[in-house]
C-alpha cells in the first residue's frame, strides 16, 4: 500500500532493463559532456604547443622578436615584423574593399533585392564561400596577377602614382594582389553573417519607418542600420579575424618577400604565409621556433579578433537568443 | 514642402537600389570568373587518365591524380571518424544539457576555434603526432581535418537540434522512454536530415584544406597502403603543380582545381536541393 | 532535476477548505469511496517555477477506471497539475514539486520512485498532437514499447494493432500502416497520439486539453473514445469546454489561480456546485 514505483510490473526482463536506462541517464549526459569539452581542450592544447615549441625563439630574441624585422637563416636571427606588417596590411587592404561590397550586398540581399532573385543569389555567395583556398589562389597566380599588372596597376599608378602607395615597379604579384584575393575570401562570409543580422532586425522597426513614409533606402538607414550597427561590426571583425589567417590564396600571390615597403605594388609576407612556405625547411631549431613563435603571434591576434566579433555579435543577438527549457 | 522632395527621395531610393544591386553582382564575378577559368584551361586534361593514373613526372605528358583523389578520400574518412562521433556528441550535449553558463563558454570556444587558422591547425599537429611519429603520415592528416571538423559540426548540429520542437521531447518522455533515448531515438532522429547536411558541409569544407596538410599529410607522388606513410591529396597537389615552374603541371593543376571544386560545389548544391523545403523559408 | 520533497505523514489540516467534497451535503458519492477505488492520490500539491507558486496545496483523490475533468480559467495550474501527475516537470530545471503524489498507493515522487517506471504507468496526451515525423503510423505506437524493452515483433505487432484498435483508428490506417504519420489528418494524428500512449499500457491516462485543436466531428469521436476507454483505465482530462466537462466526465475538478476550488461529482460541480466561485465559472459569468 505504502511502497514506492520503482518498476513497472511488466517482466523480470524488463525490469533488469529498467535498471541500465538509470545508468544510460548519466553515462550519456558525460559522454556527451566530455566530447562538448572537448572544444575547450582543444583551445589550450594549441596554445600550449605554439608556446611550447617556441621556447627556443622566445628566449633567444625576447620582445624584440616582434619588432625586428631581420629575417635571417644564414645566421639564425629573426624577426616577425615583416610578416606583421605584411598580415595586418594585406588583412586591412582586403576590409577596404570587401567591407562597402558585402555590407551592400547583405542590404541588398535583406532589403531591396526582388523577392525571386534574394534566393538563388544568396545560393551563390555560399558557394563562393565554398571555394577552397588553394583554388582562388591558382585562379590568383595564373589570371588575376597578369590582369592586375597589365590593367588595373598601371591604371592606378597613373591616377595615383604621386603617392608613396601607388610608387615603383610592377610585378603583379604584391601586397595589393594579396589584399585583394583575401578580399575576395572573406566577402562570402562577412556577407552572409550580415545577412543573418539584418533579417534578425525584428520587421517592427521597419514598419515603424514606413508607417512614418519613409522610402526603402531611408527605412534601411533609420531602422535597419541603426539597429544592427554592432550585430554588422560584429561581421566585419569576423571577416578581419578570416582574413588574418588566410594561407594558401594569399601565399600564392603575395610575392613572399619579407621586407616592409611602403608601395602597395611591392611584394609582402604574411605571417600564415611563411609559415606555409618555410616550415618544412627550417633547418634549425631556433628557425622552427621562430615558426612557431610566429603561429603563437598569429594565434594570439586571431583569437582576440574572434573573440571580439562573436561578443558584438552576441550582444546583437542576446535579444533573439531564447534558449528551450 | 515635403512633397516637392519627394521625388529626389524616390530617385533616391532607386539609386541605392542599383548601386547594391551592382556590389552584389561585383561579389559574385568572381565565382563566375573561377568557374570560367577552370573549365576553359582545365577541361582538357580531365579524362579517363586522370582519374587512373599517377602523376608523370616532370616533361612526360598526361598522368593522373588517381592517387591524389583516393588519397582526399582517405583523409576524410579518418577525419569523418573523429570528428563526427566528437562534433555531433558535443553538439547534443548544447543542445539537451548543460547549463546556460557552461554552455555560453563551449560555445563560445567552439566559434573561436572556427576561427583559427588552418596553418596553425598543421604545425600544432605536427608538433603533437609528426615529430613523435618521426615522420609525415595519413594519420596526421586524417586527424588535423578531423578536429578542425570538430567545432563546426558540433555547432551545426546543436542548431539543428534545438529547432526540434520540444513536444517531441515531451511526447517521448511521457511514453516512459528514458531520457537519452529520448535525445537519440526521437530527437536526433528527427533533426537526423539536418545534421547529415551539417556533416556533409564540413567535409566539403575540408575537402579543400590546404595548408593543415602541408606539414601532415604532406603528399605523395605514389600509392600507399600504410597510413603512417604520407599521402597525397587534391588540394595538396594541385597547390605543389600550381607553383612549379612546368606548363604540363600547370594543366594539370587547373584540371585538379576544376574536379575538386566541382565536388564541393556537387556537396553544397546537392545538400541545399535535399533540404530546401526545411531549411530556406523567411522567419 | 526536480527536488521532490516527500512528505510521508501529511498532517490533515486544512482539509475543509482544499476538500469541499468532504463538507458537501451528503448527496456526493465521492465520499463513499474508499482510498482502494483511488488510482492517484494528491495530498498538499504545489508547484512551483522559480519562486512563482503556480499550485497551491491541492489535495485531490482520482477515482479509478473513471473520468475526472479539470476545469477552470486559463493559467489556472489545470496543465501544471496534470504535468505533476507523470513527473513532467522533472524535465524543466526551474520547476520544484512538494507534497505527495501516490498512484494505486506508491508515492509518484518517493526517494525510490523511477520516473521513467512512473510515465510508463501514467501516460499523457498533448493539446498539440505530436506524432513523430520521422517514424511512419505504426512505428509511432510501436515506440514506447520498443523503447520500453519489448523486443518480439509479435507482441510489437499485437500490441500496436490492440492500441489502434483501442484508439479507433486502425480501420482508418489498416492498409497504410508504413504510410508517414504526419500524412495522417488532424483528428487521426490526436488518436494516433493516444494509441501510441495506450501501447504502453498505462494504467492512468493524463489528458491535456486533447480536442481544442481539432473540429467537432474529430472531437467527437475522440470523446466516445474517451468513454470506451475509461473499462479499462483512468482518465484525468483537462478541458476548457464545460460541455465536454459535463459530456464525458464523471468527476470534474475546478481550479481558480492554483488551488482547487471545488471537487465533486460531474452532475454535482454543473446543477449545484458548493461554491458560488464554481457557480460563476460553470455558468459562465467569468473565465
Ligand atoms: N515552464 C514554466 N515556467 C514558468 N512558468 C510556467 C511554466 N509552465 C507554466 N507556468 C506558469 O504556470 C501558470 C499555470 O500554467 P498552466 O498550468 O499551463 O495553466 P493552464 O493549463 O490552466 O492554462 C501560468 O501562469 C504559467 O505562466
Ligand atoms: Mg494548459
Amino acid at each position: 500500500m505504502n511502497g514506492t514505483i520503482a518498476l513497472p510490473g511488466e517482466s523480470k526482463a524488463a525490469a533488469a532493463r529498467i535498471g541500465k536506462w538509470r545508468l544510460g541517464d548519466p553515462l550519456f549526459k558525460w559522454l556527451t559532456l566530455a566530447m562538448a569539452l572537448v572544444v575547450v581542450a582543444l583551445i589550450v592544447i594549441i596554445g600550449f604547443v605554439l608556446f611550447h615549441w617556441s621556447a627556443l625563439a622566445r628566449h633567444k630574441f625576447g620582445w624584440g622578436f616582434l619588432v625586428s624585422s631581420e629575417w635571417n637563416p644564414v645566421e639564425d636571427r629573426y624577426g616577425a615584423l615583416p610578416f606583421i606588417y605584411g598580415t595586418l596590411v594585406s588583412s586591412f587592404l582586403a576590409l577596404v574593399i570587401a567591407v562597402p561590397l558585402s555590407l551592400a550586398t547583405a542590404l541588398f540581399l535583406t532589403e531591396l533585392a526582388p523577392r525571386w532573385l534574394r534566393q538563388p543569389l544568396t545560393v551563390l555567395i555560399e558557394l563562393l564561400a565554398a571555394v577552397p583556398s588553394v583554388i582562388l589562389g591558382l585562379w590568383g597566380i595564373f589570371v588575376m596577377v597578369p590582369w592586375l599588372r597589365m590593367h588595373l596597376f598601371p591604371a592606378l599608378r597613373s591616377a595615383f602614382g604621386f603617392l608613396p602607395l601607388f610608387k615603383g615597379p610592377l610585378y603583379g604579384v604584391c601586397m595589393l594582389a594579396g589584399g585583394i584575393i583575401v578580399a575576395i575570401m572573406i566577402l562570402p562570409i562577412i556577407t552572409s553573417v550580415s545577412r543573418e543580422i539584418l533579417r534578425s532586425v525584428p520587421n517592427l522597426q521597419r514598419e515603424a519607418a514606413y508607417a512614418l513614409g519613409a522610402t526603402r533606402w531611408e527605412a534601411i538607414r533609420v531602422a535597419v542600420l541603426s539597429h544592427a550597427r554592432k550585430g554588422l561590426f560584429g561581421a566585419v571583425i569576423l571577416g578581419l579575424g578570416r582574413a588574418l589567417g588566410e594561407t594558401m590564396a594569399v601565399t600564392m600571390v603575395i610575392g613572399n618577400r619579407p621586407e616592409i615597403a611602403l608601395s602597395l605594388f611591392a611584394p609582402g609576407y604574411t605571417m600564415a604565409s611563411v609559415i606555409a612556405n618555410e616550415f618544412a625547411e627550417a633547418t634549425t631549431d631556433v628557425y622552427l621556433h621562430a615558426l612557431f613563435e610566429i603561429g603563437l603571434v598569429l594565434l594570439g591576434v586571431t583569437l582576440i579578433v574572434n573573440a571580439l566579433a562573436r561578443i558584438l555579435m552576441n550582444a546583437m543577438a542576446g535579444a533573439n537568443v531564447t534558449r528551450r527549457a | 514642402m515635403k512633397a516637392a522632395r519627394y521625388p529626389w527621395r524616390k530617385f533616391k531610393d532607386r539609386l541605392m537600389q542599383l548601386v547594391m544591386g551592382g556590389c552584389a553582382m561585383l561579389v559574385i564575378a568572381p565565382l563566375g570568373l573561377v568557374f570560367f577559368h577552370l573549365v576553359k584551361s582545365g577541361i582538357s586534361a580531365v579524362n579517363w587518365q586522370f582519374f587512373t593514373h599517377l602523376p608523370k613526372p616532370v616533361g612526360e605528358a598526361g598522368g593522373g591524380m588517381a592517387n591524389a583523389i583516393i588519397g582526399s578520400l582517405v583523409l576524410l574518412g579518418e577525419a569523418a571518424l573523429l570528428g563526427v562521433p566528437v562534433g555531433v556528441l558535443g553538439g547534443v550535449y548544447l543542445s539537451e544539457y548543460g547549463s546556460n553558463r557552461l554552455n555560453f563558454w563551449i560555445r563560445f570556444s567552439a566559434d573561436i576555434l572556427n576561427g583559427v587558422p588552418s596553418i596553425i591547425w598543421g604545425i600544432v599537429v605536427y608538433a603533437l603526432v609528426v615529430i613523435p611519429m618521426k615522420g609525415f603520415s595519413a594519420l596526421a592528416g586524417g586527424l588535423v581535418l578531423g578536429l578542425m571538423m570538430i567545432p563546426l559540426i558540433m555547432r551545426t548540429t546543436e542548431e539543428v537540434l534545438i529547432l526540434v520542437p520540444n513536444c517531441y521531447r515531451e511526447a517521448g518522455t511521457a511514453l516512459g522512454i528514458s531520457q537519452w533515448r529520448v535525445v537519440v531515438q526521437i530527437v536526433m532522429r528527427t533533426a537526423l536530415r539536418g545534421t547529415v547536411t551539417g556533416i556533409l558541409l564540413a567535409l566539403a569544407r575540408m575537402a579543400g584544406e590546404t595548408a593543415p596538410l602541408l606539414f601532415t599529410a604532406f603528399g605523395n607522388r605514389f600509392w600507399t597502403h600504410d597510413l603512417t606513410n604520407p599521402i597525397a591529396a587534391l588540394p595538396l597537389q594541385i597547390f605543389t603543380y600550381a607553383i612549379s615552374p612546368y606548363d604540363d603541371w600547370h594543366r594539370q593543376a587547373w584540371a585538379g582545381a576544376l574536379v575538386l571544386l566541382l565536388m564541393v560545389t556537387a556537396v553544397n548544391v546537392g545538400v541545399r536541393v535535399l533540404t530546401r523545403d526545411r531549411m530556406t523559408e523567411d522567419p | 532535476m526536480t527536488t521532490a520533497t516527500i512528505e510521508k505523514s501529511v498532517p490533515r489540516k486544512r482539509l475543509a477548505i482544499n476538500s469541499p467534497a468532504i463538507t458537501a451535503p451528503a448527496a456526493s458519492r465521492l465520499e463513499a469511496l474508499t482510498p482502494s477505488d483511488w488510482a492517484l492520490d494528491v495530498r498538499d500539491l504545489s508547484v512551483y517555477f522559480g519562486t512563482n507558486r503556480v499550485l497551491k496545496d491541492v489535495s485531490l483523490q482520482v477515482r479509478n477506471r473513471s473520468v475526472t475533468a479539470i476545469i477552470g480559467p486559463s493559467g489556472c495550474g489545470k496543465s501544471t497539475f496534470l504535468r505533476a501527475m507523470n513527473r513532467m516537470h522533472d524535465l524543466v530545471p526551474e520547476a520544484r514539486v512538494t507534497g505527495a503524489v501516490r498512484l494505486f498507493g506508491s508515492s509518484i515522487y518517493g526517494p525510490e520512485a523511477d520516473a521513467v517506471a512512473v510515465r510508463r504507468r501514467v501516460g499523457m496526451v498533448f493539446q498539440k498532437s505530436n506524432p513523430f515525423p520521422t517514424l511512419s503510423i505504426v512505428d509511432n505506437v510501436k515506440v514506447g514499447p520498443r523503447l520500453g524493452g519489448v523486443r518480439q515483433r509479435s507482441v510489437l505487432d499485437e500490441r500496436a494493432e490492440r492500441s489502434l484498435r483501442l484508439a479507433a483508428l486502425w480501420d482508418e490506417v489498416k492498409d497504410r500502416l508504413n504510410a508517414p504519420a504526419v500524412s495522417l489528418s488532424g483528428g487521426q494524428q490526436q488518436r494516433l497520439c493516444i494509441a501510441r500512449a495506450l501501447a504502453v499500457e498505462p494504467e492512468v491516462l493524463l489528458m491535456d486539453e486533447p480536442a481544442s485543436a481539432l473540429d467537432p466531428i474529430a472531437t467527437a469521436r475522440i470523446e466516445e473514445l474517451i468513454l470506451n476507454l475509461k473499462k479499462d483505465l483512468t482518465i484525468v482530462i483537462v478541458t476548457h469546454n464545460l460541455q465536454q466537462a459535463a459530456r464525458i466526465s464523471d468527476y470534474t475538478a475546478f481550479f481558480y489561480l492554483g488551488e482547487l476550488v471545488e471537487y465533486d461529482t460531474t452532475s454535482k460541480i454543473f446543477t449545484g456546485p458548493a461554491r458560488q466561485k464554481t457557480e460563476d465559472y460553470v455558468t459562465g459569468r467569468f473565465g
